[in-house]
């Protein structure tokens, strides 16, 4: 393990500001600290709410970079907090929740509500040919290189990064976002959904959907599991395109 | 008062409590799941290397069946587990995967012909049968016979969340996010639902159903150094505790997981270890041939954590600013086995460690990663004790880990759980009607809402975040791997002195909704009843048994202890759980107890072990001529236990069924 540094002193920079609050104003507050070996946002987050500031309020849950909950704008870039190391983004950080997500308080944002919503609006889910299962007989068989091509685009912890770096997500309300432009090249690979273009059609066929991506690509350079979103994107387009002109 | 009615009201977002809500929501009952986080952000996401299943695709897992599923398991438990439990898990667990399989999870499959694998440090080449490509590939773990694993890379959590929370949202399955479960509403002797926080408001709600299911995940953050992830802090156990009612079992069996990374404790996968990395020491030298000649790094998690313990209490650490770890080394896989198979390892290692597992290797020491006890049940998954309240998943015992839990065994516990405790609670809805006692609901509402105003309102002067740090430390320190009767005496004092100081807690800031501080609070006070427990249990159980290690009492004693804790918190001021214990039955055990085949091969018998021994000889003896299937049913049926939609054998390669008649 390399040699310890730390001793340094780090301010991180917080956009505060709770809605739940009457008379609450956005505003940001600095916080003053030691940087220690390794340190994380994660690790600095928390000592800061323990030692300085109880009512601070974030998200973290796995602290692994795997679960997609802290995602916040750091220097001004969508990114994972728990994963980032101070000494990557400081001695100076700055720190803000993502747009386009409802505010819940300080950098903590209700992403899971806007994902239920585009899943369901996006109908994210396998469409099996047939419901009933014989769970006694062996499983289809399937070309591995597929499954291997579904887990790739599989691997979205749907984080919000892509949606915050977003300038069509920005623009319109309604807008599904990498995150569900991805998902239907994903459902759209898996043979055991039942759906054809005709039906993605009916789903993203619209400036809500592919056409409004103005291709500037953001999405594709803050991926915190840089997910192939730029071909994916042009895939399904190419594809939405060739079944609206039919 | 907001009251919220549904017929079935799961606790948890994870793998087990979505899985029980589909179940639940097809068979016709609304249901609605609670959940601290957005539900795909549980942390069944963080199960990384796999689920055991036994299909036997691959060819190193050719002879796998239930039986040798049901050994191992059996085995790994140290002879803790409810065997008519382990039967109907092995028996559901290809059913799971098959299900999954539909449901869209893509699972890594088997390609045919040579491979290049590395078994016991070696290259090897193994070639994959024909009839097996395309099928579901299984990787090698941790106390297990065959290669068993059924993984997706190193993502299997998060690829079978994505399809069962997927499968939810598509089934319709209300999820309300950012709530939390403060307390059971029973009478004593019936469930009725619980008392709700709105984490965004502050504000509480009433959620009554005819069925409660605690699906909460494990209590890791008891502890300072963990794999668990932050929320996952043993609310659902103490909730369940704190009826005075529902029993918790075998809360002193905790795992300890050798691949934490060090110091941040973060998981990296046993795959690690079942596709060929090595543990090594300061001098570069594997050492766990020396202390395991057999199953080396992939004896069981209890064994391979206390040697390497034991290896760095010799001197044999690797010295570093914040102590003394390990190395795990898996560079001889090569890089792009890594980079496909072990790809969250290597994202885990650049961002936390910047170590390049491709060419370095990996400092690692134990930490605690699994809560083998829980609510107690019964095979259906319902409390023997408080009618209308289930678990499932890690939050429950029903029980089929006993004292030590197989790797691949927890995430395909989760969904095989929530298959069949699904159907059960569908069942018990089919069956029972409510009778809502308003009163009861309304008193249960105005308790706890007195408990948050006077955390608020008073004028405590102890910080919520002290005590827990202090607990934390106390676990990690004295509630550990190794255990003896004058450490467990020191954290059972000091809890009891920590849960006293916790009644005169202050929270400065007054905010009664979004307050962080508050949560720590109120939680800190139920954690410190759960950490007791713990400790408690391990103090009064003086032998060792699978992950339970006493220093002092260092054999398994079955005479004395072939069974099963049972506590309970029977007065809100007690400061200690009254602790019950339940016998396991050797005399219906299809496999008696013995030696495990890794570990230490001392142990005090069961005075009735050498005559059921006897008979299940007899038994296997006079059915010598039959197959399989005929011989496991005259030993241990289990059959009848099943919900019957998940009944039937299991197909395998090797295993083939009759074609189905034409239809």
């Amino acid at each position: 393990m390399s040699a310890v540094q730390g001793g340094q002193k780090i301010r991180l920079h917080i956009l505060r500001y709770n809605p739940q609050k009457k008379q609450d104003a956005p505003r940001v507050q600095t916080y003053e600290l030691e940087e220690a070996h390794g340190m994380t946002l994660f690790i600095a987050l928390n000592e800061i709410r323990d030692k300085q500031d109880p009512s601070l309020s974030f998200d973290f849950v796995c602290r692994a970079g795997i679960c997609g909950s802290c995602a916040m704008m750091i220097n001004g870039r969508p990114g994972l907090a728990c994963r980032t190391l101070t000494k990557n983004v400081g001695p100076d950080v700055h720190l803000a929740p993502l747009p386009v997500f409802e505010l819940i308080a300080d950098l903590s944002v209700n992403t899971g509500k806007w994902m239920r919503a585009m899943s369901e609006r996006l109908e994210t889910w396998v469409h099996m040919k047939q419901r009933e299962l014989d769970l006694t007989r062996i499983e289809r068989p399937m070309d591995p290189e597929l499954a291997e091509k579904i887990y790739e685009l599989d691997r979205c912890i749907e984080c919000g990064c892509c949606v915050a770096g977003c300038g069509t997500a920005r623009m319109r309300e309604d807008f599904v976002g990498a995150v569900g432009l991805n998902k239907i090249a994903r459902f759209r690979l898996d043979p055991r959904d039942g759906r054809s273009d005709e039906d993605y059609y009916e789903l993203v066929g619209d400036d809500d959907g592919v056409f409004g991506c103005m291709s500037l690509l953001a999405c594709h350079d803050v991926c915190p599991k840089e997910l192939p979103l730029q071909t994916q994107i042009a895939f399904v387009r190419r594809k939405m395109a060739a079944q609206g002109l039919k | 008062m907001n009251i919220i009615y549904t017929d079935v009201l799961v606790v948890g977002g994870g793998l087990a409590g979505l899985r029980l809500a589909v179940a639940a929501k097809q068979r016709g009952h609304e249901t609605i799941v609670l959940s601290l986080v957005p539900p795909k952000r549980s942390h069944s996401k963080a199960a990384q290397g796999g689920m055991q299943a036994s299909l036997g695709n691959v060819i190193k897992g050719q002879g796998d069946n239930e039986d040798v599923h049901f050994e191992d398991t059996v085995r790994g438990s140290d002879w803790g587990a409810d065997q008519e439990v382990v039967r109907m898990f092995v028996n559901t667990a290809p059913k799971a995967v098959r299900e999954l399989a539909a449901w869209g999870v893509p699972w890594s499959r088997v390609r045919k012909g040579d491979r290049t694998v590395i078994i016991n440090g070696q290259k090897v080449t193994i070639t994959e049968r024909d009839e097996a490509h395309g099928l579901v590939a299984q990787r090698d773990f941790g106390g297990t016979k065959k290669w068993r694993t059924c993984y997706v890379s190193d993502g299997t959590g998060h690829a079978m969340l994505q399809a069962v929370g997927d499968q939810a949202i598509g089934d319709g399955v209300a999820v309300h996010e950012r709530v939390e479960a403060l307390a059971l509403i029973h009478d004593g002797s019936r469930c009725y639902g619980a008392v709700v926080r709105n984490l965004i408001t502050g504000e509480l709600a009433a959620y009554v159903a005819k069925a409660t299911a605690l699906a909460t995940g494990g209590a890791g953050r008891l502890y300072r150094v963990t794999t668990n992830a932050v929320i996952n802090e043993g609310i659902g156990h103490a909730i369940a505790l704190e009826t005075g009612v529902a029993a918790l079992g075998n809360m002193e069996a905790v795992q300890f997981h050798p691949t934490g990374i060090f110091p941040a404790g973060i998981l990296v996968t046993e795959g690690c270890r079942g596709d060929g990395g090595l543990l090594k020491d300061v001098d570069g030298h594997r050492f766990m041939p020396d202390y395991e000649p057999e199953k080396k790094e992939l004896a069981s998690r209890d064994v391979v954590s206390r040697r390497m313990e034991e290896h760095i209490a010799k001197g044999k650490g690797v010295k570093s600013h914040f102590g003394e770890h390990v190395w795990l080394d898996i560079t001889l896989l090569g890089e792009h086995h890594i980079k496909q198979n072990l790809r969250e390892v290597f994202d885990i290692c650049h961002y936390f460690l910047g170590v390049d597992p491709v060419k370095d290797m990996i400092p690692v020491r134990p930490a605690q990663h699994y809560t083998m006890g829980g609510l107690r049940t019964l095979p259906t998954g319902e409390s023997p004790t408080l009618k209308g309240l289930f678990a499932a998943g890690e939050a429950a015992c029903w029980d089929m880990h006993g004292f030590n839990r197989l790797g691949g065994n927890s995430v395909a516990e989760t969904v095989v759980a929530g298959m069949i405790v699904g159907e059960f609670i569908s069942d018990f809805c089919d069956r029972e009607d409510l009778n809502i006692p308003v009163g009861l609901v309304r008193d249960a509402v105005a308790r706890e809402q007195a408990k948050l105003d006077a955390l608020l309102a008073g004028k405590g002067t102890e910080s919520a975040s002290v005590l827990k740090a202090e607990m934390q430390t106390l676990m990690t320190d004295k509630v550990g791997i190794f255990r003896t009767g004058e450490k467990l005496t020191q954290a059972v004092e000091t809890l009891q002195q920590l849960l006293a100081r916790s009644r005169n807690m202050g929270v400065p800031y007054k905010s009664s909704g979004a307050n962080p501080e508050l949560v720590t609070a109120y939680r800190t006070q139920k954690m410190l009843r759960l950490a007791l427990t713990i400790a408690y249990g391990a103090l009064v159980r003086t032998e060792s048994r699978g992950a339970h290690f006493r220093n002092d009492y260092p054999r398994r004693n079955d005479a004395q202890w072939l069974k099963r804790t049972l506590a309970t918190w029977k007065n809100d001021s007690d400061t200690l759980p009254t602790l019950g214990y339940e016998p396991l039955d050797v005399k219906r055990m299809e496999l008696p107890p013995g030696w495990r085949g890794y570990g230490a091969k001392d142990y005090v018998d069961h005075p009735e072990t050498a005559a059921r021994l006897a008979e299940v000889e007899a038994i296997r003896h006079k059915l010598a001529g039959a197959d399989r299937i005929t011989r496991q049913q005259a030993l241990l049926p289990f059959e009848h236990l099943l919900p019957a939609r998940l009944r039937g054998r299991n197909e395998r390669i090797d295993e083939p069924m009759p074609a189905r008649a034409a239809e």
